[in-house]
């Protein structure tokens, strides 16, 4: 903005007359509207808005005018400039928002790309199934025990009602661990230690550390039995043993018990039977079965659909359960005259094979990634 | 045991149009493990026939001799003509009757029988084996000759009993009565609600002073011996068709008629028996213990070494038994033998019946030391029925008179130990108390009854259980009886009140946790087998005084070359890593968690403890310290590719700061404090090895390793090169672990960041350095983090430079710049006195 000027024209200004106030607003408005991008609207703002432009020079010519033109050219000028920088801003906006939307799509990438950086772990599904299970109890209360894998004989045999010849405890099941002190070409076998050959010997662990029931255990674990290993057999596997010890339970609660397992592990409408069967740890025993998840019965004969998971026979053998023998009560020194208990275990490959449709064994040990991988965290 | 359903229906009168499958079913429910039911005879079509060979041909210039027959098979085939029949076997003559299938059969395995024309002649039909019509083995390989009473044109498949069905019961070691015909009947009886016809109720005659004389000096292991004697067997007398056959049907090979008769009776009423020739043995029968290495030669021919033990039957030259378990071949039966000049048959005549009971662990025992398992022992472990053995006697004396024309002699001989019945006490209630539902008294007595029992008493029952079930001895076994009876299938299904339980341990839950942490960081879990030998520990480079060393080894291991059990996790993960890379993975990232086993000082040696009270706490931790300890390891072995190649840019190799990095993970999941250290142990590359450190109880305890291997490792092991691996002892991460974690207070002043570069000794641990700054720097120093290690000309041979970045802050206050920069000066002269760091640059 100019100062007054004192000394003024008396002669009329060129540069304020009305038509080319109008001029030179319209060549701005037109050099904006023509500017193609930001930096060209840059150079029109400079040429048609800036401190050098007619526009400008002009509104600095107006001091000169005499008083009374003063008003009417300084109104004109001011609607120019003013029309002058909204079509500018506007035309500002409008390149931005164009640039903008270019750059966002200059910069798409191909989000389908793979990111396999670090190829995804997995647990082992015989670990996450046992935990499973474990779970399963764990909600109702039960407890998750746990015992030695090289197990004296008297638990993982004499306190569970295993008479000193009884046939599982020789040598054609059993390893057997060499006494400290023994010759190597000695038979060795009185060390009195075994790798235990199933679960139970956690059961009378429990019942002696926790001393009095009420005991609700759920035990894990890995066994050992002298198998070679083929595609059905295993000499290290791992099972689940469940141990109640209360007052009043009965056979019926070792039902139920299995029964909501078999649900939460298959479904809601799959049923289980008992069948009568002999353990020395229990008395009554039975073996356990659940109906085939698969085929719920529909192979059962009906070669036309054959079922693989349970060979058509309509159930699954699960494992072996039974009311907790009073002999081992006594031996781990709970009165049977006071309490009672129940108790299953069955292998946790086994029930992998058939939950999953694994066909062989090997592929659980072999510890191949391409087995293991799918299964994930959680089973 | 196999039961022939035909043989079964003689005692109980099971519906008509019962299967096999039928009974399975029942016997299911009832306990019995039937695991199938065999099809006898399944497919098979007549017409086939008994016929008589009139002609014999031999035809020449074939490559086995041929024989051209012409057979009577009376009106059978419609004619009455001689059937012409070509045959390959030559086990039969000229008037023998043999059985003939005739064309338009069908024999077992869908076999069409149709005339054929074979060896130049036209076969109408065929001279048939026992193998080809299903029958088992007959010891004969040939053709059946059929006793000559059979008339030609009769029908074979029912004489022969061809068609039957056959359950295959795997009998339980508690049930030894269903090692018998007479147990599976009574099973059935009850289980169809029918009446049983008892094979052992016999008219057995009263014990006298004039039997085969019989002493037994060890009663406790034979509490029962019968002796009977049968004279004048004909030697040509051959076991009937009805006889052989049902031996065939349950498993066993028709051998001579005694002895098809003790074993028949064996099968009926689950009697071992043995038959001696009289006119072999020297005096009186004995039964005693062996002497120590006594030899003695059963009758399958081998010649076995006694131990004191072992259980004899003798006669005044020595032992002519093996109590329950194997006669001798002194005095077997022997075979009966035609003399080929005069025609004569010779062969035993005279015979003493054995029916004894012995000791279930003794002969179990014996069997097992002897790895001789026969049909006798197998009944005697189990437990026979000791009431049995005076009718098993008589019923084989019957059956010798009936078949060999033999003569019973009048004397009996029988000593028995005085045995009073066996009963138990249980409430009338205690069924229902274990099952969880009302059978009511009523019933519990029905069910026990119809199992043999005597009961007497009303709340409180006194049951007299039977001889055959030595296995009913508590209140819970009758109890089993009658649940299974009423059927398991009926108990109801209820739950338990379970009290609230104290969830996983810190223990258990870390166990999982770090399963998941490792699975995070993109390792996949393998569970390895727990055995190795010492080569691997060779391979592994540990020291001799290693405690890895100190194995604890199995009597009877899998595999010789590795009797021991695993001290250390590394050999069975590396075996899986070696196992994927040869299989075509090859970047590889595995962990296992699992115990290993480490023998203790003691002798290792477990007591037997008593089972009839609860053990003393000094007898468990007497126990206990017989155990090897069996602390959980974690491990981790990385090779290959750690970060992939990709469109993002390279992949990064696996190194030891992965396997670092791995231990660092779990000891945050263990919330405990790793101190990692520059160290050296066997299996880890010399230079890249970090010592895992926590403080337990006061005190620094090395807990595992970390870093590459040994390449000498590497190479014994067949490893990928420059593999990684981590192990440490998670049960002691786990208790240095665990502590609360304290809050730290945030403070919302601005931070004052400082750098500094520090010049060191190549061979000063970056962990030092760190440590000085830390506590050089004071109270203020919020974080430090090195960004940067450079080696070069510029810092000089054998100097590494190491550069911080450290943030400052207060907690009250905005920093000054003197203020932030005291405490980085106060951080290098701490680093400077402890490890002759200098400032780069200054």
């Amino acid at each position: 903005m100019s100062a007054p000027n004192k000394s003024y024209d008396p002669v009329e200004v060129e540069a304020l007359k009305p038509e080319e106030i109008e001029r030179m607003r319209d060549e701005a408005l037109a050099a904006f509207a023509a500017a193609g991008d930001l930096d060209a609207l840059a150079h029109a703002k400079t040429a048609h808005a800036g401190g050098t432009s007619p526009l400008a020079l002009a509104n600095r010519e107006i001091g000169a005018l005499p008083p009374q033109a003063k008003a009417e050219a300084g109104k004109r000028v001011g609607q120019a400039r003013g029309a002058v920088n909204k079509a500018y801003a506007q035309r500002l906006a409008q390149l931005e928002a164009e640039r903008d939307e270019r750059v966002l799509v200059e910069e798409a990438v191909d989000v389908t790309l793979p990111y396999d950086r670090v190829p995804a772990g997995a647990r082992h599904p015989l670990t996450t199934l046992m935990d499973r299970v474990a779970d399963i109890f764990v909600g109702m209360g039960y407890e998750v025990a746990e015992g030695p894998e090289v197990e004296a004989e008297w638990f993982n045999f004499d306190a569970l009602n295993f008479t000193p010849d009884h046939p599982a405890r020789q040598m054609q099941d059993t390893f057997f661990v060499r006494g400290a002190q023994a010759d190597r070409s000695t038979a060795g076998d009185e060390s009195g230690v075994v790798l235990r050959t199933h679960t139970s010997p956690v059961q009378a662990r429990a019942l002696l550390e926790r001393r009095e029931p009420p005991v609700y255990i759920v035990c894990p674990g890995r066994v050992y039995r002298t198998d070679e290993l083929d595609a059905t057999h295993t000499p290290v596997f791992h099972q689940v043993e469940l141990l109640a010890v209360d007052k009043g339970l009965t056979m019926a609660d070792l039902k139920g018990t299995i029964d909501h397992m078999v649900k939460e592990l298959f479904g809601e409408d799959t049923t289980t039977r008992l069948r009568p069967h002999f353990f020395p740890f229990t008395e009554p025993s039975a073996e356990m079965d659940m109906q085939c998840y698969v085929c719920r019965g529909a192979s059962v004969g009906n070669p036309d659909r054959p079922c693989r998971t349970c060979s058509s026979e309509g159930w699954i053998e699960l494992g072996g359960c039974g009311m907790v023998n009073p002999k081992v009560l006594t031996a781990c020194g709970v009165d049977p005259e006071v309490y009672s208990g129940f108790a299953f275990g069955f292998g946790i490959e086994r029930m992998l094979m058939f939950r999953h449709n694994v066909e062989d064994m090997r592929d659980m040990v072999e510890g191949d990634v391409r087995f293991t991988r799918p299964f994930g965290m959680e089973i | 045991m196999r039961v022939p359903l035909s043989w079964l229906r003689e005692y109980v009168d099971l519906p008509a149009g019962t299967t096999g499958r039928d009974v399975a079913a029942k016997l299911i429910d009832a306990g019995l493990e039937v695991e199938t039911v065999e099809q006898l005879g399944a497919g098979l079509k007549g017409p086939l026939v008994v016929g008589q060979v009139l002609t014999i041909e031999e035809l020449e210039g074939f490559k086995k001799p041929i024989r051209f027959c012409t057979v009577d098979v009376g009106r059978a085939n419609g004619t009455g003509e001689p059937q012409e029949i070509v045959c390959g076997a030559r086990n039969f003559s000229v008037g023998d009757k043999v059985v003939v299938v005739l064309p338009g059969a069908v024999l077992p395995g869908d076999f069409a029988i149709a005339a054929r024309k074979t060896y130049g002649k036209t076969s109408h039909g065929m001279i048939c084996s026992g193998e080809e019509l299903g029958m088992g083995d007959d010891g004969t390989h040939g053709i059946i000759v059929l006793p000559p009473e059979h008339e030609a044109g009769t029908d074979a498949i029912e004489l022969l009993q061809l068609v039957d069905e056959v359950l295959h019961i795997d009998v339980t070691p508690d049930r030894g009565y269903c090692m018998s015909m007479r147990g599976i009947a009574r099973e059935t009886a009850t289980a169809f609600g029918l009446p049983l016809r008892d094979p052992a109720l016999l008219d057995v005659p009263a014990p006298n002073s004039y039997g085969y004389p019989v002493k037994v000096e060890d009663p406790a292991g034979c509490d029962r011996f019968t002796a009977r004697t049968v004279t004048g067997l004909d030697p040509e007398a051959r076991s009937p068709i009805w006889l052989t056959r049902r031996l065939q049907k349950a498993g066993m090979r028709p051998i001579s008629l005694a002895v098809d008769i003790t074993n028949y009776v064996m099968l009926e009423l689950g009697q071992p028996l043995h038959a001696y020739d009289r006119s072999r043995i020297d005096g009186p029968i004995g039964v005693r213990r062996a002497e120590q290495g006594e030899k003695f030669t059963t009758l399958d021919g081998v010649k076995r070494t006694l131990d004191a033990e072992d259980l004899v039957i003798t006669d005044n030259g020595g032992p002519i038994g093996i109590a329950g378990v194997m006669g001798g071949a002194n005095t077997e039966i022997a075979d009966s033998v035609t003399d080929p000049e005069t025609g004569v048959v010779t062969g035993t005549t005279e015979v003493v019946i054995e029916a004894a009971h012995f000791d279930a662990v003794s002969v179990s025992r014996t069997a097992r030391r002897l790895k001789l398992s026969s049909e006798a022992s197998k009944r005697f472990e189990r437990g026979v029925d000791p009431q049995a053995a005076a009718a098993a006697a008589q019923r084989t004396v019957d059956l010798l008179v009936l078949l060999a024309g033999g003569t019973a002699e009048a004397g009996v001989t029988e000593l028995t130990a005085p045995v009073a019945p066996r009963t138990v006490a249980m409430r009338a209630d205690h069924p229902d108390r274990v099952a969880g539902m009302d059978y009511g008294r009523e019933t519990v007595v029905r069910r026990l009854q119809e199992i043999g029992c005597d009961v007497y008493g009303q709340d409180e029952l006194v049951v007299t259980v039977p001889s055959w079930r030595p296995d009913l001895a508590e209140p819970n076994d009758l109890a089993e009886e009658v649940i299974r009876l009423e059927g398991y299938g009926t108990l109801p299904s209820t739950l338990p009140q379970v009290p609230s339980g104290r969830g996983l341990t810190p223990r258990q839950q870390l166990h999982r946790r770090v399963g998941r942490a490792l699975a995070g960081a993109g390792y996949v879990e393998a569970l390895s087998y727990p055995f190795l030998g010492e080569a691997v520990l060779d391979q592994l480079q540990l020291p001799a005084d290693d405690p890895a060393r100190r194995v604890v080894e199995l009597v009877n291991p899998l595999s010789d070359e590795e009797p021991a059990l695993r001290t250390t996790l590394l050999p069975g993960l590396l075996g899986a890593l070696r196992r994927n890379d040869s299989r075509g993975s090859h970047d590889l990232a595995l962990f296992e968690t699992g115990s290993v086993f480490r023998a203790g000082d003691g002798p290792g040696v477990a007591v037997r403890l008593p089972v009839d009270r609860r053990p003393t706490d000094e007898e468990i931790a007497t126990l206990d310290a017989a155990l090897p300890a069996q602390p959980r390891h974690a491990a981790v072995v990385l090779a290959g590719a750690r970060e992939q190649a990709g469109w993002w840019g390279k992949g990064r190799p696996a190194t030891w700061a992965d396997a670092v990095e791995a231990a660092r993970t779990l000891a945050r999941e263990a919330g405990a404090e790793l101190v990692v250290r520059q160290g050296q142990y066997g299996p880890w590359h010399p230079g890249r090895c970090a010592e895992l450190v926590v403080t337990l109880d006061g005190a620094e305890q090395v807990v595992g390793h970390a870093g590459e291997l040994h390449p000498r490792v590497v190479k014994a092991l067949g490893l990928p090169t420059r593999t990684c691996a981590m192990e440490l002892d998670l049960d002691r991460l786990g208790q240095a672990g665990g502590a609360a974690v304290e809050a730290p207070r945030i403070s919302g002043f601005p931070v004052a960041t400082q750098d500094v570069a520090l010049v060191v000794d190549a061979s000063v641990p970056a962990a030092e350095v760190e440590t000085a700054l830390r506590e050089g720097a004071g109270d203020l120093l919020e974080s430090l983090r090195l960004f940067d290690v450079f080696t070069g000309e510029q810092i000089g041979e054998g100097k590494k430079s190491l550069a911080y970045a450290l943030r400052f802050r207060a907690a009250d206050r905005t920093l000054t710049a003197e203020e932030s920069t005291a405490a980085r000066d106060a951080a290098v002269a701490l680093a400077t006195e402890r490890t002759g760091a200098v400032l780069r640059g200054a």
